[in-house]
């Protein structure tokens, strides 16, 4: 790994254990991380807008032949001009006087993201599902489509319980009428099937979370360890592992002096 | 205060350490966990293993470094198997600080496939991949609905430059691509709501065969739409990424991670547990105090 | 009139015609479906840019005001600049010349104009400081010829600092802020996740299989039963319980975007 490769490397291992740090408490270092992250953040996101979403769309018109254009007045596409003139109109959120300019474009965008999604959210969440609800359910092989199974997706059995259990869901989710009598019963087996649900959910939740944690563990180790203290390094990778290894241990041992001298009320045992 | 009521006010703290821990020293031993494949991962992979030679495979890549973690290994292996197939791969990256990602990610697949490998039994030669020929890395637009709507009549309305400023015109592979009827799947790999776009919006309304691949937080809410039919494959997570690892015989961070995984899995349900039993434990023993303070 | 019932006309407008463009998809309702769609990124693109001047705002305000950690606002106006500096320019060969002087120059630049923005004194000094570190960034602009702005191309996207800034740091910095949900949702499921009645108990027990899907060590005991639950569970309880959900959330979104349409929810308007 050349050195400024390994610089970098070091640069993002640090902020990352700065990250870290939190898990202990706020701190400048996890203050200091957290700032530039949005800063960056917001710098980059600008430049992609920029390079990827408004260039090709506004300028690139005027890259065909090469000549220079007045901002986005371009003979071959003029059309061009409108909607960058209602984009700026956008801005016109940030005046009080003249804030009710923006709702011009935002009520062309809304319009166009309502009518678009009216046909197909209907189509794709509502009549696919109902849809594939309505599927016969396969009585002959109820318990099990290899013998007797009750954990077989595929058996009349599941079938049912998902028939039965997105209806009672449904129902559950109904608040027009009183949870009482057989439509209270159904609602609540509508509340198991949907806990049972969110069960899952949470499970998933909780892999998905770790996984984000051992992803950095493998960056420290295949992308900064490892390289640093490889045969073909050279000497002073090891030595900045070390540097940035100490300035961990010298803010650990900061911390553990400031626990350790803190005085307590010796009647409510709360930290003065 | 009993054991019980200390451990219910212990310190997160602890809590993290523990976890720090256990996982810190699973990861540095060796163990291997058996990878148990689900038919929503297998068919992903076996449809993208019996298209012909020459398909297009989509793979809109829109997740952000939050979710780098469980999507990349899944965008590797899948995007490995098409170019070590000769498929062409059409990318485009729809969330907010993906497009970067997107690009350092096709140049580390590029270069690992500069050295031959043996996948399933199969032995591949090395290749050279090349910008324009074997992909097209489209790049980023906002509001990924708008953009999926505007590729179903011609992916040049959206992007008429590809992320690296080339009109899509003079792209060699896009010279025979004009919307999603050109291409054979769409293998959507998101950590963000694009997902329920891709599904409504885009094999709503133009019908391609799709497939998800999403972060374990979403996971369990897409498993309708595989019952119904309207994406025929889901890979949930990092457990899916490693699925698909075990399929294409092409290990990487995802099955190394899982032998962590499973360790922090089990610390979790230990501390449910924990957690539960003193509980009940303290709960017995107010209602208790209740009871003789009542007589 | 102008200010509520125009944008709500136009609503309706651009609302009724997606609806109606879905179910005639004429050659000539085509060619303004695609129009809009065009037209509806560009004006998408100047929509997002005032997120970005917002957060610039906010941190600008902050040091201005002196609210609490203000002086970490400058790291964030400094990684801001930073990014957007890098994103327009690039390398013309292996040489740096003056480019990390310019830069610095540009961050000078800004952080003077701010600081003038934010003194409550004389901004004097402060302005003419801006305007010296202006003046010697445009020189080594217009003299060094190692590199270049590039505002029409895309280019800086592939130069080396902002490459390096995003893959070593602004991912790290992203990747690790999420991980830090790994130990807050060890915390959480330690503190919160109770057995208290029988919905309570249902989610604990899904969420408890689905964790040991993979898990060898039940297998000795369990056989294969656990994962082949953990399959059934994804499967049928969970499937019929997010079915609900999804239903009920498609048919909460067609309504909404209908009353958008019809002009009867108008919160997008905002006061006035």
């Amino acid at each position: 790994m050349d050195y400024t490769t390994f610089l970098w490397t070091t640069a993002g291992a640090f902020l990352t254990l700065c990250i870290f740090s939190f898990l202990y408490k706020d701190n400048p270092f996890y203050k200091f991380a957290e700032h530039l992250f949005a800063g960056l953040s917001a710098g980059y996101f600008a430049m992609i807008l920029w390079h990827n979403g408004l260039i090709p769309k506004l300028m690139y018109a005027r890259l065909d032949d090469g000549n220079w254009y007045l901002l986005w007045l371009d003979s071959s596409k003029p059309w061009y001009l409108i909607p960058a003139l209602l984009g700026i109109l956008m801005w016109a959120r940030f005046s009080k006087k003249y804030q009710w300019v923006s709702r011009f474009p935002l009520a062309m965008y809304i319009g166009i993201g309502a009518g678009m999604a009216i046909p197909l959210e209907m189509r794709a969440r509502v009549n696919e599902q109902l849809s594939a609800m309505m599927r016969s359910i396969d009585w002959s092989h109820f318990f099990g489509t290899n013998g007797f199974n009750l954990l077989d997706t595929m058996s009349g059995l599941s079938q049912s319980i998902v028939f039965i259990g997105a209806i009672c869901g449904l129902v559950y989710f109904f608040f027009s009428k009183a949870h009482t009598g057989v439509f209270g019963g159904m609602a609540k087996f509508g509340i198991w099937i949907l806990m049972i649900g969110f069960g899952a959910s949470f499970g998933f939740t909780v892999m998905a979370r770790v996984s984000l944690f051992i992803n950095r563990m493998q960056f420290l180790d295949q992308r900064w360890i490892k390289p640093a203290i490889a045969p073909s390094a050279p000497w002073w990778y090891e030595l900045v592992l070390y540097f940035v290894a100490a300035v961990v241990v010298a803010y650990a041992a900061w911390e553990l002096a400031v626990f350790l001298r803190r005085k307590k009320n010796p009647e409510t045992n709360q930290v003065i | 205060m009993n054991i019980f009521e200390r451990l219910m006010q212990l310190d997160r703290r602890w809590v993290f350490l523990l976890l720090a821990i256990v996982c810190v020293i699973t990861y540095a031993s060796s163990f291997e966990v058996p990878i148990l494949v689900e038919p929503e991962v297998r068919s992903i992979f076996q449809f993208i293993d019996t298209l012909p030679k020459g398909s297009v495979v989509f793979v809109p890549m829109d997740y952000d470094p939050g979710s780098m973690a469980e999507l990349h290994p899944m965008t590797y292996a899948i995007v490995e198997q098409c170019w070590r197939k000769e498929f062409k791969v059409l990318i485009t990256a729809l969330s907010q600080n993906g497009p970067g990602m997107a690009d350092q990610a096709i140049r580390e697949i590029v270069d690992s496939l500069k050295v031959p490998k043996t996948y399933n039994g199969v032995s591949y030669p090395a290749r050279e991949i090349v910008n324009g020929v074997d992909y097209a890395f489209l790049g980023y637009k906002p509001y990924p609905a708008i953009v999926i709507l505007g590729m179903g009549q011609n992916f040049r309305l959206p992007f008429p430059l590809d992320y690296y400023g080339t009109p899509l015109d003079s792209l060699p592979m896009m010279r025979d691509i004009q919307n999603y009827s050109d291409i054979a799947c769409a293998i959507n790999i998101s950590g963000t709501n694009a997902t329920d776009y891709w599904i409504s919006y885009g094999q709503g309304r133009f019908g391609f065969p799709l497939a998800i691949g999403v972060t374990g937080v979403s996971t369990a809410q897409y498993y309708p739409y595989l019952g119904s039919r309207q994406i025929f494959g889901i890979m949930g997570g990092m457990l899916g990424a490693a699925e698909y690892e075990e399929l294409a015989d092409n290990a990487g961070n995802a099955k190394d991670a899982m032998r962590v995984q499973l360790s922090a899995h089990l610390v979790i349900i230990a501390f449910v547990i924990m957690g539960n039993v003193g509980f009940f434990a303290t709960m017995r023993k107010r209602k208790r105090g209740l009871a003789e303070g009542g007589r | 009139m102008m200010k509520q019932q125009i944008p709500r006309l136009i609503v309706l407008v651009f609302g009724a015609f997606l609806l109606f463009q879905f179910f005639v998809p004429h050659e000539s309702s085509e060619w303004i479906y695609e129009f809009l769609l065009d037209w509806t990124i560009i004006i998408g693109v100047f929509a997002l840019a005032v997120g970005i001047w917002s957060l610039f705002n906010v941190h600008v305000e902050k040091i201005k005001t002196k609210k609490f950690g203000w002086k970490y606002s400058y790291v964030t106006v400094i990684g801001f600049v930073g990014m957007v500096t890098f994103g327009f320019t690039s390398q013309n060969g292996q040489e740096w010349g003056w480019f990390f002087p310019f830069v610095a120059a540009v961050l000078l630049t800004v952080l003077m104009i701010v600081q003038a923005g934010a003194t409550k004194g004389n901004a004097l000094p402060f302005l003419g400081a801006a305007a010296f570190f202006a003046l010697c960034a445009t020189v080594i602009a217009w003299l060094d010829t190692t590199w270049s702005f590039y505002f029409q191309t895309s280019v800086p996207l592939q130069s080396f600092m902002f490459r390096r800034m995003f893959d070593n740091i602004l991912i790290s910095l992203h990747a690790t802020t999420f991980s830090l949900l790994a130990f807050f949702i060890a915390s959480a499921a330690y503190r919160a996740f109770r057995a208290r009645n029988i919905m309570a108990s249902l989610l604990l027990l899904a969420a408890l299989v689905v964790m040991s899907r993979f898990n060898p060590y039940l297998e000795p005991i369990f056989g294969e039963h656990v994962s082949r639950l953990s399959n059934w569970l994804m499967n049928v309880p969970n499937l019929a319980a997010q079915r609900a959900v999804i239903m009920g959330i498609g048919l909460g979104m067609v309504a909404t975007a209908l009353k958008v349409v019809l002009g009867i929810e108008r919160n997008y308007m905002g006061k006035g």
